[in-house]
This record gives structure tokens, sequence and C-alpha cells, in this order.
């Protein structure tokens, strides 16, 4: 076994903190991680709570596989009710914290109450403590974890954290770890600010020395590097150029939501993209400086990046000339094209900002989105907002990103996210989003599974969940038609189901352009007691997706929830390969429905949850 | 007639070196050239030749030897590339 049988319980309200044994028959039932820790969410936590109160729940919880040798087994998760939503939200992030969390000996932690004045939790193996934070409230990510470790003095400390967005109650704040990754959708960095909860800084000296059978395990998990080493993806594709390599193809085909999703094609998706990246610029430099990998990652896709000086972003900052995290695909398409800016400097300081100060860069591109068409139609005023505020202008985005990290004027209402206020101005059909969380990069008229997936996600709009773009578009692990709504409900079943496997492992959801579950199984099989054959993961899979959906039916969400903006579905793209085309949800659901085993309101049915043990 | 070649991410390399910076070579081909006409040239290597779209749709392999290209038709060719 690979799980630590161990976890935490800290109780924010009293004070208190709690050893617990794991519950062995759910983690058998569960996984880990997102299952599991979602497991033990619905079985504690009433579903019609207010995200933001002290009766909500956070767990951070690691998978079996988290600090193992598996290939980019670094990963662990945060489960709470989300504020932006009103959904479960579930959140995974790479990076060094989650391994650090499972050397120190705790499968994951469950943070109830709230507590009465700003704290931090120090986590060094046994010695668990909850500390004062009076002197980290009100600064940044970058500024609390620098402290932390100066303070204890061990600079190998991993530090989540929330910056101010978390403490203002921006509701798509983030919890960042290790600089710049983060659990990043949902507001769950906004349920930690609600609790009086400023980071989680923990050092783990243990490892994780419990695997079932260690030599098999070991020649396994070799050989499954191998083919990650192998594949022309994960082992050349992603490392060379990253997801930003997806800007040119995703336009290309016409699904790159632009301005609004008025258009999908971006005239300035090349400068913007990975390639651009990669250019040199009037300084000689490139805006790209390496790759990096989290955790035990054997693929290392993430960028790091260092701005032009000169640019007028940072030219009186030189906090922000060093080497950071960005551009990732998604935060490029939504500081980028989705309010029409190609500037690729001002993309990535504003991408500094978000984490900096810990929001999530979709939601937040995709509100200046809203903003900005809002603007353009007159109903939002240049005196509201503090500047002109059309499509395409820099500045606009600039101040705009300035001002949601600091909770300052315009801000304060851009940190409420697109579906609200695109509410205030009576014009609620603007905002780009499923169920209060905004959508990624994928236009869902040239990618129309993607509609179906955003529809159901069980977070909100999330490319995450089911992500069919590597079928439709770049044909993992096989190449179907993104403009047909054919066999789509069954792709997105099969997608959501095995991702939830993956996001309950500990290991990156990315292993998946070149791994299926066949890959993962084994690894599995050999560091885990009990059965994990291929049927198992397949039910585990389906189980997970089906508990979530169960508590947002409970939570008062109905199948008029699984639904798109009118945009998408009544205005027809303008150009490019789906030129003519609305999103075609209407045939999907009902069909993805049938294929789920729920009845006609999205409820899974008596003889579902039976046959999968809910 | 006239058509665009677009190349991108390592595929950039077979660019001419003044076509690298848009990623992109306009060209002048006869009647009836194909997708492979267009391809074989270059001496790209065949697995690298993954993602293939004439103005933005996919081209499957098997295709690709008869698919003829029409005026102002663009040819974007990636190698085995994901993100998200």
């Amino acid at each position: 076994m690979a799980w630590t049988r161990k976890f935490l319980r800290i109780n924010l309200t009293t004070g208190t903190i709690k050893v617990e044994d794991l519950n062995m028959q759910w983690a058998q039932d569960y996984l880990g991680q997102r299952g599991l820790a979602t497991k033990y969410f619905v079985e504690e936590v009433d579903p019609k709570i207010d995200p933001l109160s002290p009766d909500n729940k956070m767990i951070f919880t690691t998978g079996p596989l988290t600090g193992t040798m598996a290939s980019t087994g670094g990963r662990y998760s945060v489960v709470t009710k989300g504020p932006l939503t009103g959904a479960i939200a579930c959140s995974n992030s790479g990076g060094y914290f989650g391994a650090e969390l499972k050397f120190a000996g705790w499968d994951m932690m469950i943070v109830e109450g709230k507590s009465p004045k700003p704290v931090y939790l120090s986590i060094e193996d046994d010695r668990v403590e909850i500390k004062d934070a009076a002197h980290l409230w009100g600064k940044t990510v970058w500024q609390t974890e620098e402290t932390i470790k100066k303070l204890h003095q061990d600079p190998l400390i991993r530090v989540s954290s929330i910056g101010r967005a978390g403490e203002n109650g921006v509701l798509y704040a983030c919890i960042v770890n290790d600089l710049h990754r983060a659990a990043g959708r949902s507001g769950v960095g906004t349920v930690m600010g609600s609790k009086n909860l400023k980071a989680i800084a923990v050092r783990g000296t243990k490892g994780v020395g419990n695997i079932r059978d260690p030599k098999e395990f070991m020649k396994v998990t070799f050989e499954k590097k191998k083919v990650l080493a192998d594949n022309a993806v994960t082992g050349q594709g992603l490392p060379t150029y990253g997801t930003q390599v997806l800007m040119n193809v995703i336009n290309e085909i016409g699904a790159l939501p632009t301005r609004n999703h008025r258009d999908v094609q971006f005239e300035s998706a090349s400068k913007i993209s990975a390639e651009a990246m990669h250019e040199k610029r009037p300084d000689g430099k490139s805006h790209l400086v390496t790759n990096q990998a989290c955790f035990g990652c054997t693929i290392a896709c993430g960028r790091i990046s260092k701005l032009d000086e000169k640019h007028f972003t940072v030219k009186n900052s030189p906090q922000y000339w060093g080497a950071s995290g960005g551009l990732e695909y998604e935060a490029a398409w939504a500081l980028g094209a989705a309010n029409g800016v190609g500037d690729l400097e001002a993309l990535q300081y504003v991408n500094m900002l978000c984490n900096e100060d810990g929001f999530d860069p979709i939601s937040f591109g995709a509100t200046v989105g809203a903003a900005m068409e809002l603007y353009e139609l007159g109903l939002l005023k240049k005196e509201e907002v503090g500047m002109d505020a059309p499509f395409g202008s820099t500045e606009a985005l600039v101040k705009m990103g300035e001002m949601t990290a600091r909770g300052e004027g315009f801000g304060k209402l851009l940190g409420l996210g697109s579906k609200r206020l695109c509410e205030k101005y009576g014009r609620p059909d603007l905002s780009m989003s499923v169920k209060g969380q905004e959508f990624p990069a994928y236009d869902s008229r040239g990618i129309q599974g993607m509609g179906l997936a955003y529809a159901t996600s069980n977070r909100g709009a999330c490319h995450l969940r089911g992500y069919t773009v590597a079928s439709e578009v770049l044909g993992i692990p096989v190449k179907t038609d993104p403009l047909t709504t054919d066999g789509k409900p069954e792709l997105v079943k099969a997608f959501q189901d095995a991702t939830s496997v993956f996001d309950s492992s500990g290991v990156c959801v990315f292993t998946t352009f070149a791994w299926t579950l066949a890959d993962l199984q084994p690894q599995l099989a050999a560091a885990l007691e009990g059965d994990w054959s291929m049927d198992k993961l397949n039910l585990v899979g389906e189980r997970i997706w089906n508990m979530e959906r169960q508590f947002n039916n409970a939570a008062g969400f109905t199948a008029k929830d699984d639904n798109l903006p009118p945009r998408l579905t009544t205005e027809p793209a303008k150009t490019g390969p789906a030129k003519g085309l609305v999103n075609g949800l209407g045939k999907m659901l009902p069909e993805y429905y049938r294929v789920r085993g729920w009845d006609t309101e999205g409820r899974p049915t008596a003889e579902t949850t039976q046959r999968l043990g809910l | 007639m006239n058509v665009t070649l677009k190349l991108y991410a390592t595929l950039s390399d077979y660019l001419p070196v003044e076509a690298r910076r848009t990623n992109q070579l306009p060209m002048q081909v006869g009647d009836g050239t194909t997708v492979m006409d267009v391809i074989s040239p270059l001496q790209m290597p065949a697995k690298l030749v993954h993602l293939v779209l004439i103005n933005g749709h996919f081209v499957p392999p098997a295709a690709r030897a008869t698919r003829a290209l029409a005026e102002g038709d663009v040819l974007a060719i990636w190698p085995p590339i994901a993100g998200g």
C-alpha cells in the first residue's frame, strides 16, 4: 500500500488537531486524492451550506502514487464546495507540495471551521501546529512563501498559500504552491481565505516506503516512463513547446474563443503562441527561458519566462524582471484572445500577477472579456471602470489585473466573476460560463464534444474534466471529427471517467497523452493492496463521477444547469471550419444521460447507484 | 495556383530561414498538386508529419497522397503535440 493510512483533521474554530486512521474500505472504493477526498467530503458536509461559511470544509489530499517513483507522481488536490459555482470543487496542482505532504506521513488533511484570526499551518512530519499569521496577512503568495522559509530557516519547506485575492474574496482565488503552481479553479483559495487560513507549510522527511511490491513497482514504473519518453507528444512536443503550442492549432481549426466568444479565430494568435515565446525580441532575448518539471515528472511541460525589462508593464518594477512561471496555453488564451489583446509581454505580466496574488487567470481573463463586451455595448461606463476598456486594450487588461490583485475599484467587481458581473448589468447571457465558472480555451462550436464536456462538468466549465480535444483535434487516442456530435456522448463519458481515476491516483493527467488506464493500472496494482484490475478502475472512475453529480444535485443543481450560454447554441461561428455551426448540445445531452444511466432530469437512476455502490 | 504552407513547432526548421518567423510560406504549385507532393520534397521525418490540416480541416494519412490542393488553400502541419 502506498497510502500512509493516516490523515490530519484540523479544526480552525477550536484550534484542535487530530490524527485519524484512513478509512481503508473507502480507499479501496475511491482510490485516493479526488475520489477518496470527495467521499469524505460528501459524507461530512451538507450540500446546501454556504461555501464561505465555517460549515464548509477543505480537504488537501494526495493520491497513493504521490511521492512515489511513478512519473509525475507529485500531484495533490483541494476538495471543497466552490464559491464561484456552489458546486463541488476539486482543484489539482503539481509542484512539490503534494509529495512533501506525503513525505510528512499524511495522505490528506481535512480543514474545518474558521479561525478567529489569521493563521498558518506548520507541518514538520508528526509535529503539526497552528501558528499566528498576522504578519503574513496582506502579503502576496511570493512574499508569504519567502517569509515562511526564512522564519523556519528551511529553504526546503514547501508552502501552499493564498495571496491578497483569496483574502479579498475574489471568487476565483487560487491556492498557489512553489511560487507558480496552483490549485487554480473554482475558488478554492477563496474558501481558504474565508477560514483565515493564509498558508500551509510542510516539511516531510519520511519518504514513501510502503509500496506493496517494490521490485515490481520499480520495474513497471521504469517501463511506463519509457512509454512517456518514447512518445512524440510527452517525450518531445510538451517539453519543447509546452501547452502553448496549441494556440496556433486551435486558431487554425476555428475554435479559439475570441473577444468573449464573439469570434472563433484571433488575428494575433501567432503573436502570443509557443512559437512566439521562442522568437528573439528586440532586446535580443527570447521570452522563454527554459522548461520545468514538477516533482517526479519526466515530461517537464512547464514554461519559465522572463519579461522584457523595457516593457511598459514592468520598466519601473524590477521585482518582475526575474524568471517566472508561464505562459501556459489556457492563461495565454484567457488573458489574450478572450479579450483581443495580442501583447505577449503584457499577458505574461498579468499572468505573474495571477501567480503573485493567487487568482485564476482563466476566470479572470474571461471576466475581462465580458467586461469589455459590456463596455462596447455601452452598458458599462468609463466612470465605473475607471478607464477606457474596449476589446484589444492592453492597458485596460493590465490595470484590471492590478486592480483585481489588490482588491481596488472595479477590480472588486471583476473578482466576482463574469456571471455576477453580467447579471449586474442585465446581460447574464454574456457570461461565457457554465454553472458560474468561465470557459477555458476551446470554442465548442468548433469542437462539439467540448460543449457537452463543459455543460456536464461537475465543477462548472472546465477542460480538465473530460478533454475530448485530445481526440477531436489531436488524434489521441484516436481521431474523431470535431464538427459532428455523433459519438460524443460516449466519448465525453469515457474521458470523464478515465480522468477521474488519473486525478485520484497522484499522477498528472498529462500522462494521458501517452498512457491509457492500461498503463496506469499495473503501477497501481504493484503499489496497492487489493483488486486494481481494469474492470475495477473503470468502475471507480464512473463511481467518482456519479458521486460528484449526486452532491451537485443535492446542492440544488438540475438538468437545466447542464447548459451553455445562448451565444454558443444560437450564434453560428463566423469563420473557419465551423463557420455556420452552433454547438449541438441539445442533440448530445439526452443521449449522454442515457449512456450515463441517468433519468431525463440528469439524476443517476436507482439501478445506476446500485451498480456503482453509491 | 497560389497556396500557403504553414509549418509549426519543430517543423518550422524545414521552412526557409526568412519564413520561420511567421511559420508560413506562400507557394505556387501546379494544378493537381497533392498534399504529399508538397510535403515530400521537404524531407520531414514521416513520424513528425502528424496533424495535417487544409483550411483547418484534418486530412487523414491515407488521403494525403491523393488529396489535391485548390487555389488559396492553406496547408498547415504540426508534429505530435498536445496541451491543455
